[in-house]
């Protein structure tokens, strides 16, 4: 009935509550264990139970990390599921599940392959089983490894008890071989080779890639106010805070988090705070104080679509002008937005690296989209990661503000020396202390707006180009949209165009302009004006020629991708 | 005045350049209040490089400038976080937060109860003169009711706030107020202060010669006493902060529980300050190896 080679995309669907995340982590694991590459995106609503949410996972004979609109597979556990996804639907999609979730409507439309998968949960013994028999169904598709799935549920449920593990294997077994049973009737036929370099790669998702590179940038201290969809990084900074020794605590409000993470680098700690667009807005002042007082600092925010709580559990790279212009005043502040799952692990590291050096603000951005999403990649080199301490001993006659070429004044610590450390949100002497001195005002704006910046921009890292140097087109890409470019311009195969990522978005090094001469632009952007394109513009008069934009709260799939450049290109 | 001044006093004076300038008005209570502090902490044996004063907005707020210790004048209303911060970065500092009735109280009214709740081992203390003195002469949350000022000109008719009252109904480990003309006694409860173990605020009453007509030196000496009984029980200690003239002065109420940062994960192994520690890639290497399961 239904065939796929090579690769194929499984979208589960059912109510919030119902376990659809449990049959996405055993599936991941399982399916990397057997020799899959692997990817999984979840978009859900802002609810505790009930509703629709929908997990799309791709399995593949080649790495896979973009989102595709096209379904393969759908697993309806609710009636409704394919009126949420109609749009994904296509002649060719097979739907295995049970006939009563199905609506009416589409029982002429669609190839449904039923599959009682509650009845098979009751023969273990509940309803509980009904996930691990949906997963191990997959799973049989495939002919993976049931080993593989054995010892995910094994460590999944070790906690709930002997009982429950063995149940969950029998449910995954009874599906298992149903699924083995569906490709041997030729029922469907799923013809995807193995890699064994993917058996052998990690599995991450955006929050733990970000989660994990801080821990590696000597992160100790996190302090936080729950906010969809940021709150992972501290959950799991949370679980780790015992093994890693880290201070974290859930605080009164995102003006407490920000300004206790400002305290605690004042006295020398690594700290980060995890927010999203509406706790950042609270932050500005404390943003501003940091710039003033030169304080490091060191924020994770994971965009939402705003404005105020829009779509809460919903994507959007909506957030760059505010973190770009927060805080009263002028000060510099470096803005970095992670394109893939390593660059997420590696820069979140340097991001404390950074802050240490240069006394600033240094904002991760990301989205729902990416700290949901999950793929297996190498695992990332920890050698590559360097530990720099920019900390000096405060000698008698020490100055926190001493005016300096770059603009950089050495950061002491209270306790370690024995001349005092003052730092000040007022405008202030070299010493720290307050001034009203016109022309001491004057060095000391130019030190932190000026000078440190250019210090920072000369400094910045280039922009990632993949492709011909000379291409006609160059699309533009920041943050999480990397990859979903990265695969439609791949598919496009035109050689005319050049991709060109930014992961480090602000300041700019000038020397990124040479990009751009005589190109055609094509800025690709999850927001509903451009975010990123104005700033190219203001930051380098490079001018967007075009901008393809996606603003439903939903991310892009390669499918809009690429449609949308074959419309530019063609 | 004739009073004994503690030898050491002199590590605490500022030799900056400037430090000898202060922006407080003549007969300004904080003088006072600084004398009281500088006292304390040499009384203490403290050196200068082992205290933080985390200060919020506010001619209070100025402190760190006239007082040769580690400093930070940060914004309106957020000391207290930050100095938990601090505290929770480096538990072997001596750590008060500092600044006025409307910093603490308005401001940063939010913080204060969460940081009762949270109880890291700092001092806060708040300079309470019922009025704002830097924005000049509006009422602050502690302004007594009826008085008239340039923005309630039909006089204040909110309730005052009564910060003993709420501390020791949120059970804080260490509450105090006392009045800055009681130079000793001041001396012996900011020290007290300091030396507890957890949370400890002290409200301290002084005069705003500039703004505040009504709560001057002379209304505060009448209109306060010294209890003879402190600390009490919290039901006994919750009574006694509702007398609200003549106002006690003195230690209200104490109870000794666990800070936070006895009670945080980082400290349980480790005692060394945040500063002095690694990144633990040798773990970061094992969380791979334990994900590619």
């Amino acid at each position: 009935m239904g065939g796929f080679k090579d690769e194929v995309s499984i979208v589960l669907g059912g109510a919030a509550g119902q376990g659809i995340q449990t049959v996405e982590e055993i599936l991941t694991h399982a399916l990397k264990r057997s020799g899959y590459h692997v990817y999984a995106n979840k978009e859900y609503m802002s609810r505790v139970r009930g509703g629709i949410n929908t997990t799309e996972i791709r399995a593949s004979s080649k790495p896979v990390r973009a989102f595709v609109k096209r379904i393969d597979i759908l697993v309806p556990f609710k009636q409704g599921v394919l009126t949420w996804v109609k749009d994904r639907l296509s002649e060719s999609t097979v739907v295995l599940g049970e006939r009563e979730n199905v609506e009416e409507d589409f029982l002429e439309k669609v190839n449904l392959v039923e599959v009682p998968l509650t009845k098979m949960a009751l023969e273990t013994g509940s309803q509980l089983y009904l996930n691990t028999t949906a997963a191990g169904l997959i799973i049989g598709l495939f002919h993976g490894d049931f080993e593989a799935i054995e010892e995910y549920i094994r460590k999944r449920f070790e906690s709930k008890g002997e009982n429950v593990v063995k149940k969950n294997i029998e449910a995954a077994k009874k599906g298992y071989e149903l699924g083995v049973k569906l490709c041997e009737e030729g029922t469907i036929a799923v013809d995807v080779q193995r890699d064994e370099k993917a058996a052998g790669d990690v599995l991450l998702t955006g929050t733990e890639a970000v989660g994990i590179g801080a821990l590696a940038g000597g992160m100790n201290f996190l302090s936080f106010y729950p906010m969809s969809p940021s709150t992972g990084v501290s959950t799991f900074a949370a679980q780790k805070a015992e093994e890693f020794e880290v201070v974290v605590e859930q605080v009164e409000d995102e003006i407490s988090a920000i300004n206790m993470a400002l305290g605690a680098w004042y006295a020398g700690a690594r700290a980060m705070v995890s927010t999203s667009g509406g706790g950042f807005a609270l932050m500005s002042e404390a943003l501003s104080l940091a710039g003033m007082a030169e304080n490091p600092v060191v924020i994770h925010l994971a965009q939402r679509p705003g404005p105020a709580t829009g779509l809460p559990t919903r994507t959007m790279q909506g957030d760059l002008n505010l973190v770009l212009y927060a805080g009263h005043g002028d000060f510099p502040r470096i803005i970095l937005a992670p394109g893939s799952l390593e660059e997420a692990f590696y820069l979140t590291a340097e991001a404390f690296n950074l802050a240490d050096r240069y006394q600033v603000p240094v904002i991760i951005l990301t989205d729902q989209y990416f700290v949901d999403t999950y793929y297996n990649l190498p695992a990332p080199d920890v050698k590559k990661v360097k530990f720099e301490r920019h900390i000096v001993e405060a000698k008698p006659g020490y100055r926190r503000y001493e005016l300096t070429e770059n603009g950089i004044s050495p950061r002491a610590v209270p306790g370690y020396g024995e001349e005092v450390v003052i730092a000040n949100g007022n405008e202030h002497d070299e010493w720290g202390d307050i001034t009203e001195d016109a022309e001491l005002t004057i060095k000391m704006q130019e030190k932190r707006a000026v000078k440190k910046l250019e210090t920072i921009k000369r400094n910045a890292p280039l922009p990632k180009l993949i492709g011909k140097e000379n291409a006609e087109y160059l699309v533009v890409s920041w943050g999480s949209t990397f990859q979903v470019v990265d695969e439609a311009l791949e598919k496009l195969g035109s050689e005319k165009i050049a991709h060109i990522h930014f992961s480090w978005v602000y300041p700019l090094n000038s020397e990124t302009k040479r990009f751009f001469g005589g190109k055609k632009v094509i800025a690709v952007e999850n927001n509903v004006t451009g975010q990123f394109a104005d700033l190219l513009w203001k930051e380098l008069g490079v001018k967007a020629d075009h901008r393809v934009l996606k603003y439903d709260g939903r991310p892009f799939s390669v499918e809009e991708v690429l449609d949308a450049l074959k419309g530019v290109v063609e | 005045m004739n009073v004994q001044l503690p030898t050491g006093r002199e590590l605490f004076e500022p030799k900056r350049p400037g430090s000898e300038d202060i922006a407080w008005c003549p007969g300004c209570g904080n003088f006072g209040i600084r004398n009281i502090l500088i006292s304390s902490l040499a009384e203490l044996g403290l050196k200068p490089s082992q205290v933080a004063i985390i200060s919020g907005i506010g001619q209070a707020a100025k402190m760190p400038h006239y007082i040769n210790v580690n400093g930070y004048h940060t914004l309106h209303g957020r000391a207290i976080p930050i100095a938990t911060g601090v505290k929770a970065a480096n538990p072997e500092l001596t750590v008060i937060a500092e600044g006025g009735d409307g910093d603490m109280y308005a401001e940063g009214g939010n913080h204060l109860l969460h940081a009762i709740r949270r109880n890291p081992d700092i001092t806060v203390l708040i300079h309470d003169n019922q009025v704002y003195g830097l924005t000049k002469g509006q009422a602050s949350p502690t302004t007594m009711k009826g008085m008239k000022t340039p923005t309630q000109p039909w006089g204040v008719f909110e309730e005052p706030f009564n910060p003993v009252a709420l501390a020791v109904a949120l059970d804080a480990s260490f509450v105090a107020r006392t009045f800055m003309g009681h130079f000793r006694e001041s001396v012996e409860i900011i020290k007290r202060a300091i030396q507890h173990k957890g949370l400890a605020i002290v409200d301290i009453l002084h005069p705003c010669v500039s703004f505040n007509k009504v709560n001057t030196y002379a209304w505060y000496r009448e209109h306060t006493y010294w209890m003879e009984d402190g600390p009490l029980d919290r039901e006994a200690a919750f009574r006694r902060a509702l007398e609200s003239d003549p106002l006690p002065l003195g230690v209200f109420y104490i109870n000794e529980k666990p800070t936070f940062e006895e009670q945080v994960p980082a400290y349980w192994n480790d005692k060394r300050p945040l500063w002095q520690r690694e990144p633990k890639l040798n773990l970061v290497e094992r969380f791979f190896e334990e994900t590619k399961g």
